[in-house]
Formats: C-alpha cells, structure tokens, sequence
C-alpha cells in the first residue's frame, strides 16, 4: 500500500518509527510495532540513525511487511554511491516495498563509527530523482530495466529551521524532484508550524507533523541543545518538570500536539522512542 | 600550477541568463597558462558573448586572481564599469573565482571547470577552497564552493543537521556552507540560483587524464627555463 493512497482517500495518515536494533535480535522491536499495528498506517523504518551502526533498514522494512505492517523504507546517502542505492532500490520492490523516504543522512562523525569515510556521492534532492528515474523504468546510467519499480517517494523538511527560507526552497526542489509526501522534523510550537504550513500552502504535497513523545524535562533541554530545528518551548519544559506524572503529561502534551495538527496538516509522524504503549492513549485522547 | 578548462560557451550563457551586461576578468597566471582565461581568451570569449547578444561592459585579465588581496586594487580602474554591470564572469580556476566573490558584491560566474591543481590552492592559502572537481558549482552558490564549504559536499541546498550556522560536523570550527551562500545569494538578490536541481555528478571528471597531471607543471618549468636560457 503506498501512503499516497491514503491522502487520496481523504485519511488523517499516522505513521510511526521502527528502529531496528544493533544486533539481529528483533525480539523488542517488533514488540513495539505489534503495540501499533492497527493503531497507525505505516511505520518508517531508519537507516542507521545518527549513524549509529544497526541492522539494516531494508532487511526490516521486509520483516515488518511479511508481518502485516507497512514499512516506510528510509535511505540515506551516507553510506552508500548511487550504484548500492539504485540496487537497494530495486531488491526493495522486490521485496514489496512500495513507501521509500529520501534523506540525506547524518555526518558519520555523529555516530558510533565516526572514522568511517562518509559517502554522499548523491543527496536527498538527486536520490528522489534516482528513485523517479528508475520508477520510469531507467537507472541513471540511462540503462532500461527489466521491470521497473513502483515507488512512493517521501522526504523530509525541518519547520523550525533557522533560516527557514532555504529550507522551504529545497522542499520545493524536492517536490519538483518527484517527492509525494512530506514529514517533518519534531514540531513542539502550533504556532510557529501554522506559519511554517502557510509558507508552504502553494505546495500541493501532503505533509505529516513530526511528533516526539517527551519523557522528561531533561530530555527536552537536551534537545534544545543538540538537535537542530527541534525547539520545546520552555512552557512544555516546565510542564514535564513540574509534574507528578511525568507519562500522563507527556501523553497529554502530545495529544495537544495531534489535535493541534489535525486542522493544519494532512497526518502526524509520531516518533515514540520506546514508549510506543502510550501512542495509542495519545492518539485516543487526540481523537483518532 | 592549477589546470583549468573553458566551461562549454551553452553552460556560461545558461548562467547569464536574464543579465545582459558582463564585466570579463582573465587571470594572467595558471589560466593564462592553461589557455583558458588570458587576454587571448578573456577576448574570444568577448567575441562570442557578444555575437550571442551580450554587451561587454569592459574586461582586464589580472595577475594570480588567486591573490585574494590584490584583486580590488587590481579592479579598481574598472570599478564604475564593474559595479553598472550585472555580473563577472571570471575565466580561472576556482580559487581566483572564489577570491573575486569574496572581493566583490556583484554575482559571479565561473568561466572554467578546475581540472587539477597539483597540491596547491594558489596564492589564497588559508583554507582549501577549490577541490578541482572538474565542474565548477559557483555559478549557483554565488561564488562559494559547495564542494569544499559543506562538509558532505551537498549540491542541491542545506541539509536539516545545522544548528546556529554552524555545521553539525565540528561544529565549534565549522560554519554550515549552505548557510553562508544563502547569505550570500540572498544578499546578491539571486535567490532563484538554489532553484535549479542538479542531478547526480560526474565524479568521473575530478579524475583529470594521468598525463595532465604530471606533465603539466612539468612543461611550465621547462618554458621558463627556456625563457632564462633566452635572456
């Protein structure tokens, strides 16, 4: 099922996050997706996130399928040229992956294995035009397939970047580049997102809010510090510091966040971090 | 010596498209050399912006354009002529354009693709500007390289990883690149240069012939021996 369908139905979509683990125990992994199942429509599966080095996200984006889930595939341009994106590409499809996410990837020095040499040999603009390309039934060699992929085509696009504006044009590249739906990076201010969704009105592409289950004061300064275009509003902050439940506030918080974007964007991306059993208490208390 | 090649007269028009007036800047060192940026170049291509509709505001080929602190004396006869004309093309390697840009506030474009540049960055040695990719960027990222000044050597715009404007590699000496030509460009009023996609690179071409490489220096020598031998 590709998430496009979806949008064209009208649906409020909700995906979530499936991080496989470093090792080949999957055992907690598809505990946690079991958990939201029939809670959300799709789940991203990250591509060695923060560089950190991990199971991969092909072989679990076909795990996830054989198990009834249907598995947002990420790929980053970090650790591989174009000739091992275009064939990851296709072994994908082979595998019935049809929802792939295009992103440029972390600097290897972000990671565990900060001496490896980092690739970048495309970028998340040109791999949404590698993915196009071979959907059309070429490598970008100009070579034609035997059988052509199917793929719909995400990315991402930080709101609370500063400045916005470059960001917003390379969202527009990538839309001209064959991308077909949007997430974004954790949203923690409506406000500033409802500016960021009329900035991008005239762009006739779905856009799904990102959201992360806060766990606690602490984690949101961390973030503040370290994370870019991630900003908690000191208000938020407070709120899990000052509470006696910290899951209950956060579920709550959250849930404000959802409804909040229910009238702005077309779905959520709900990154639970590990406490995906509180996601569907959130959605509940959403709405949804 | 740095070995340039003259970019294809259809990609240097695609870059002026929609300005009509060019100021020509040649460098009478490397380019010079290389045949693709001294006065007999910096002139036929005069010719041929001109026969494709171009006025000409004026042109001079200076020496080492690499020579970041010498440029501005060295425009500075050309200076009102300069400033009514809507851009530079500059016909050197990628160091000397980079160095006009950072001498300049006016849009410029890369005349050549930098080939090889045998180890060295020119005369502007406090950072490494130029990699002799092959097929210079400067164009669209008003004259600061993409290649050297983002870290992952994006071409297509920032990725979401920078924080403050600064890189997220080291970020305590790194500023973000794409942050720096958005400054840039923005600054210039040429905003629509980070509209245009590039597809995948021909990496292929940052590997200039084994033979360029090491004869290159190698006959330059050999000239100017012959010239000390003459006098």
């Amino acid at each position: 099922m590709k998430l496009t369908d979806l949008f064209n139905d009208g649906k409020f979509v909700i995906t979530s996050e499936a991080g496989p683990p470093k090792g080949v125990d999957t055992t907690k992994m598809f505990e946690e997706v079991d958990l939201l199942l029939d809670k959300v429509h799709a789940f991203n599966v990250t591509d060695q996130q923060s560089s950190v080095m991990r199971l991969g996200s092909l072989a679990v984006s076909h795990l996830l399928k054989q198990r009834g889930a249907e598995p947002i595939f990420q790929l980053t341009c970090r650790d591989r040229n174009r000739l091992a994106l275009q064939s990851d590409l296709l072994s994908a499809y082979t595998l019935g992956i049809e929802n792939v996410l295009c992103l440029t990837g972390d600097y290897v020095s972000l990671g565990d294995h900060p001496d490896a040499k980092p690739v970048f040999d495309l970028d998340s603009v040109s791999l949404i035009h590698t993915v196009k390309t071979l959907c059309a039934g070429h490598d970008l060699a100009g070579k034609e397939l035997l059988g052509a992929p199917d793929f719909c085509i995400g990315a991402v696009v930080s709101p609370g970047a500063d400045p916005l504006e470059p960001q917003i044009i390379k969202m527009e590249n990538k839309i001209a580049a064959g991308a077909k739906f949007f997430q974004t990076q954790a949203v923690y201010d409506l406000d500033q997102f409802e500016q960021f969704m009329g900035q991008v009105d005239h762009l006739d592409v779905p856009v799904l809010g990102g959201i992360i289950l806060l766990k606690s004061a602490g984690m949101a300064r961390f973030m503040n510090r370290n994370v870019a275009g991630v900003h908690v509003p000191e208000s938020l902050v407070n709120r899990m510091e000052d509470t006696e439940d910290k899951v209950a506030t956060s579920i709550e918080i959250a849930a404000e966040l959802v409804k909040g974007m229910k009238d702005l964007c077309q779905g959520v991306h709900i990154m639970a971090l590990g406490w995906e059993k509180w996601v569907p208490d959130v959605l509940q208390e959403a709405g949804l | 010596m740095l070995v340039s090649e003259q970019k294809p007269l259809e990609e240097i028009l695609h870059s002026l498209e929609g300005e009509s007036t060019v100021f020509l800047l040649g460098c009478r060192g490397c380019a010079e050399a290389s045949h693709t940026g001294g006065e007999d170049e910096v002139l036929a291509m005069k010719d041929s912006l001109e026969a494709a509709g171009k006025t000409i505001s004026g042109w001079t080929a200076l020496d080492f354009l690499c020579q970041k602190a010498l440029i501005k004396t060295g425009l500075q006869p050309f200076r009102d002529r300069i400033m009514a004309s809507d851009s530079i093309l500059v016909m050197c390697c990628g160091v000397g354009v980079q160095a006009t840009a950072a001498a300049v506030d006016k849009t410029i474009h890369p005349g050549c693709n930098t080939l090889s540049m045998g180890g060295s960055q020119g005369e502007w040695r406090g950072s490494e500007r130029c990699a002799e990719c092959g097929d210079c960027l400067l164009d669209y990222t008003g004259g600061i390289c993409p290649i050297t000044a983002c870290t992952k050597s994006l071409v297509n715009g920032p990725c979401g990883g920078a924080r403050d404007g600064r890189c997220e590699h080291q970020p305590e000496v790194r500023p973000c690149g794409w942050q720096l030509i958005y400054e840039r460009l923005e600054k210039l009023g040429r905003l629509d240069k980070l509209r245009e996609i590039h597809l995948p690179r021909d990496h292929a071409r940052a590997e200039p012939p084994k033979s360029l490489r090491s004869t290159t220096f190698w006959a330059l020598e050999q000239a100017e021996e012959q010239k000390g031998t003459e006098a």
